[in-house]
């Protein structure tokens, strides 16, 4: 090295460069610091401890590097330890959330919780029938959604041409942001349409889900079919196969871990769903499985109702909210998982 | 190059008899006299132009495709023969706003009159395709059996379990997958799958084959193999080959027919047709001797 | 050529009965694919059609026969306000993170560990807003109580920070939080595409010209990426404008129309409002909600279109 350069350990590491653990160093240095600083002063805490630590190793990191490695470097160096730092900042709200359902919802969380109703209970009981209300509402929901979803889907990618082809893709945009609420509204409106004012059911509530649901699915399996590589479709038509045969026997087929990891992601999404619910299939204590009678209620509605009109024991309501959104966010955690697995594990290798 | 190709004739007789010798120790007398009883089937295209959308792609070609003899479509590359080759079996009007004009027959029988089924023409007339495509999620023995399966004809399984055979046997790929039929086709070399292909492609026995550019994702070794399956499969097909490559068209075709293109954003033409000889050692135009001697494209 | 036989074959390709069998199956799948596109853009013409049969009351009746006595407008006004207002405030705060959590992803954590931080920011999107609404309430609300006294004693004299801060927390300013979080995942995802997106050339040749790596992203990725994070931005909006749970749990409305963040007094917003009144509502009430169901809707709408328009407008250029 020091043969091509002129003057001998000149050029390359003039200035010096800052040791790898430099930015380490510095914020914990300067965490400790600001620690003790707040403690003296009788005001610690670990928010405004980390709060004076990023600033003080900004400032720490800059003046350094600056005299090490001129100006250009340190402002590198200062920039990347904000955007560091506001990355770590955009995590805390998942780790304290995670955290805290897991807390406050695991002493709730016990086998009455999950077998047993709330019905002529004044105080207690348990989310069974939030959990049939659950299963049933996104269960028909799916089935509504999911056929629909997946052959407007393979219109657009198989079939579809000219304007209706453009006006679908248009319209699942303007679906997609379809606020949660406004859907229940049409579910409600629709049905108030046939039974009158006041009506609430199971289906009603499936019915305002899919129509969150459907443009999730398209969006997905639209994706999942593009990349199904036309050589194969020609490769069947080649054979004498004809089109819809070629799609369900051979697209479809290859396409089919992908549109399960999709359809799955697409429940996660709806399965949580509180606002639509609320104005559809209303609130109850009772096991309900029947769709098309009576009221019913999901995991997520029986969370806010816990907390918006809790028993006379106010904590134990609380307790069963909390119970109810670890039950829901290890539901949503479990589906996600198992749809990145199931893609991973048995998707078509396509080479 | 004389020595290469005494060679490799030799190699096509070797590998054929060992063909026909297992043949008749396992299934009597089926492989035997498949071959030589097959008169295949003869395409003619009359002042064909092809398009797509506004473009015009290829321009006004008369082409007669000879049975039991392999006729190579050969010339630069974008002017049309792909094209033209697609148009054989009705594949060139599965691209959106592809059309056609003129008459393309299978003896006699116009292929684009109203009434014919698209999907019926593909069955009489297979295609091989540039790069092998196995469909992913099947085995090796259900590749081959693909085309039974999709156009739903119903047959017992030992029949299924004899067209497979014959056609992996007819691809000389039997002897090296007939011990694990079960796994998925893409577990082949590239050589392998596309002879897997071509098997695919006999199965649903076809009267023509199309193939296009079938070893231009080969090494050389699966190349030849290729080339020699070609050369006895043209006793039971009509088969027109579209290739790149001169030595591939001077060692495989009977017949060669030359596709040029004047200028870029032109349509592709039929510039001559011959015995393979003939357009290599004493072309007819000047743009085909220009071409095959490697002056030009 | 001479010895095809046309007789024996004739017919042979027309084989009428097969042939047309196929094309039965073919039509049928066709057609339902077809049925199926239809019927989606039926569904969303019978979304717009109900909402504004059942919510055209709301503007036809006069104020005295409203419920509240109010107008329609005056109704309205005050929600649309507030969710404006707490969509906004959710948007300053989440899009500059979102942006920093992209970077930080694409061009500055190790590629081995990129793709699992990847995911952890999508998990936040996976969470269902009740718990958002929870941790709000419960967590973030009590937490924040401490930093709007600070903002209130330091930063009074910004109209937003004006006080009394709150002793509970629930209030737009905790409420534009949750919402800042719950969109954060959203404006990254975009953002995140396209910085991973810029053209390699691009970055090296910053790099060849002796750029620092925060001088290459000023120069190459933050030009390449600012379509789609305004685009990205405003997708985000849409979320925040029709998320309901969250802000029906944390916030403590009063209907006031203030630009007060800290405050025990706060606009409630149309999604809020609807579910907090639908329960309980009968007659002209629930037409009254459906008639801003309508009008959230509309808002949202615009505001997707333009995030729309803006990707559509890039992709053009390219």
């Amino acid at each position: 090295m020091s043969a091509i350069s002129p003057h001998p350990g000149g050029a390359l590491v003039s200035g010096g460069i800052l040791p790898k653990w430099a930015p380490y160093g510095v914020f914990l240095g300067a965490a400790a610091l600001s620690a003790a600083v707040l403690a003296a002063a009788g005001s610690f805490s670990i928010g405004l401890t980390l709060v004076f630590g990023v600033l003080l190793a900004c400032v720490a990191i800059y003046s350094w590097s600056r005299a090490v490695e001129g100006p250009r470097r340190a402002v590198d160096r200062v920039v990347t330890m904000a955007i560091a730092s506001a990355f770590a900042l955009a995590m805390i709200p998942l780790a304290s959330l995670l955290f805290e359902v897991a807390k406050r919802g695991l002493p709730g969380l016990s086998l009455e919780f999950i077998t047993d109703d709330a019905r002529g209970v004044i105080n207690g009981g348990g989310a069974a029938h939030a959990l049939v209300g659950t299963l049933v509402i996104t269960g028909v929901a799916t089935i509504i959604s999911v056929p629909i979803g997946i052959m407007a889907a393979i219109y657009l990618t198989e079939y579809g041409g000219g304007k209706l082809r453009r006006a679908l893709t248009f319209f699942v945009d303007v679906m997609t942001g379809i606020p949660s609420i406004v859907a229940g509204l049409f579910a409600y409106a629709l049905f108030e349409l046939f039974f009158g004012p006041g009506i609430r059911l199971g289906v009603m509530g499936s019915v305002a889900l899919s129509v969150l649901m459907i443009p999730i699915v398209i969006r997905s399996a639209e994706e999942i079919l593009k990349i199904v590589p036309n050589h194969l479709r020609e490769a069947a038509y080649a054979l004498g196969t004809p089109k819809w045969k070629t799609i369900t026997k051979i697209v479809l087929p290859t396409a089919f871990a992908g549109l399960v990891t999709g359809v799955m992601i697409a429940i996660a999404r709806i399965i949580g769903e509180t606002a639509p619910l609320l104005v559809t299939t209303g609130v109850i204590d009772s096991i309900n499985s029947d769709p098309f009678e009576g009221r019913m209620q999901n995991l997520a509605v029986y969370a806010y109702s816990e907390y918006r009109s809790p028993g006379v024991d106010k904590a134990a309501s609380y307790e069963r909210a909390w119970a109810a959104a670890l039950l829901l966010i290890a539901i949503v955690m479990i589906l996600n998982i198992v749809a990145r697995m199931v893609y991973r594990r048995y998707k078509t290798e396509i080479r | 190059m004389l020595g290469a190709a005494d060679k490799k004739r030799s190699a096509v007789e070797s590998g054929s008899e060992k063909v026909a010798e297992t043949a008749t120790a396992t299934a009597p007398g089926d492989l035997a006299q498949a071959p030589m009883a097959a008169k295949a089937k003869t395409i003619e295209a009359r002042n064909v132009n092809l398009y797509y959308g506004a473009f015009h792609a290829v321009e006004n070609v008369t082409l007669t495709i000879a049975p039991n003899k392999v006729t190579a479509l050969i010339g630069s590359s974008g002017c049309g023969k792909t094209t033209f080759l697609r148009s054989l079996n009705r594949m060139h009007e599965l691209t959106p706003g592809a059309t056609v004009e003129g008459e393309i027959t299978l003896d006699g029988e116009d292929m684009y009159a109203s009434g014919v089924d698209p999907v019926r023409v593909r069955r009489l007339v297979g295609m091989v395709f540039q790069a092998p495509n196995p469909f992913p999620t099947m085995s090796i023995y259900d590749n081959v059996a693909s085309g039974l399966n999709l156009n739903a004809t119903r047959i017992k399984k030992a029949q299924k379990d004899e067209v497979v055979e014959r056609s992996l046997r007819g691809a000389n790929l039997w002897d090296e997958v007939k011990d694990r039929l079960d796994k998925p086709g893409l577990s082949l070399s590239g050589g392998q799958q596309q002879r897997l292909c071509i098997a695919r492609a006999t199965a649903v026995e076809p009267e023509v084959l199309l193939m296009d550019e079938p070893c231009s994702a080969l090494d050389p070794v699966a190349t030849l193999a290729i080339e020699d399956l070609i050369g006895e499969l043209k006793s039971r097909y009509t088969i027109a080959i579209v290739t790149h490559n001169m030595q591939q068209a001077a060692r495989a075709s009977d017949l060669t027919a030359f596709f040029n293109l004047e200028e870029s954003g032109k349509p592709g033409r039929l510039v001559e047709v011959g015995e393979t000889e003939t357009i290599f050692t004493n072309p007819t135009q000047k743009a085909t001797e220009d071409y095959v001697t490697g002056r030009f494209g | 050529m001479p010895q095809v036989d046309t007789t024996t074959n004739a017919g042979q390709l027309l084989a009428a009965a097969s042939g047309g069998r196929r094309r039965v199956g073919d039509r049928v799948f066709s057609n339902t694919a077809t049925a199926a596109a239809v019927t989606i853009l039926a569904l969303l013409a019978g979304v717009a059609i109900f909402l504004i049969a059942k919510g055209m009351p709301a503007f036809t009746h006069s104020a005295s026969e409203l419920p509240g006595g109010k107008t329609f407008i005056d109704y309205v006004a005050p929600l649309a306000f507030g969710t404006v207002l707490a969509a906004s405030f959710a948007a300053i705060v989440a899009v500059p993170l979102a942006v920093a959590v992209a970077l930080f992803i694409t061009h500055i954590a190790p590629p081995r560990v990129a793709l699992t931080l990847g995911y952890l920011v999508d998990l936040l999107a996976a969470i269902p807003s009740i718990i958002y609404g929870l941790w709000g309430i419960f967590v973030l609300g009590p937490a924040a109580v401490p930093v709007m006294q600070w903002l209130e004693e330091k930063l009074g004299f910004i109209p937003f920070f004006a006080g009394p801060a709150s002793a509970t927390g629930r209030t737009m300013f905790v409420a534009g939080l949750v919402l800042a979080v719950m969109i954060l995942p959203i404006v990254s995802a975009v953002a995140r595409e396209v910085f991973s997106q810029t053209p390699r050339k691009l970055q090296e040749g910053a790099q060849a010209l002796g750029a620092t790596r925060w001088e290459m992203i000023r120069m190459t990725v933050l030009p390449f990426g600012k379509s789609s994070v305004i685009s990205g931005t405003m997708l985000g909006l849409g979320r925040a404008l029709g998320e309901t749970m969250a802000v029906t749990i944390i916030l403590s409305a009063s209907g006031a129309v203030t630009f007060n963040l800290i405050s025990q007094s706060n606009p409630s917003t149309i999604a809020a409002n609807i579910a907090l009144d639908f329960p309980e509502s009968s007659g002209l009430a629930v037409n009254v909600l459906i008639a801003t169901g309508l009008v959230l809707f509309a808002i949202t709408l615009v505001t997707n279109m333009a995030a729309r328009a803006i990707i559509a407008r890039q992709n053009r250029g390219e």
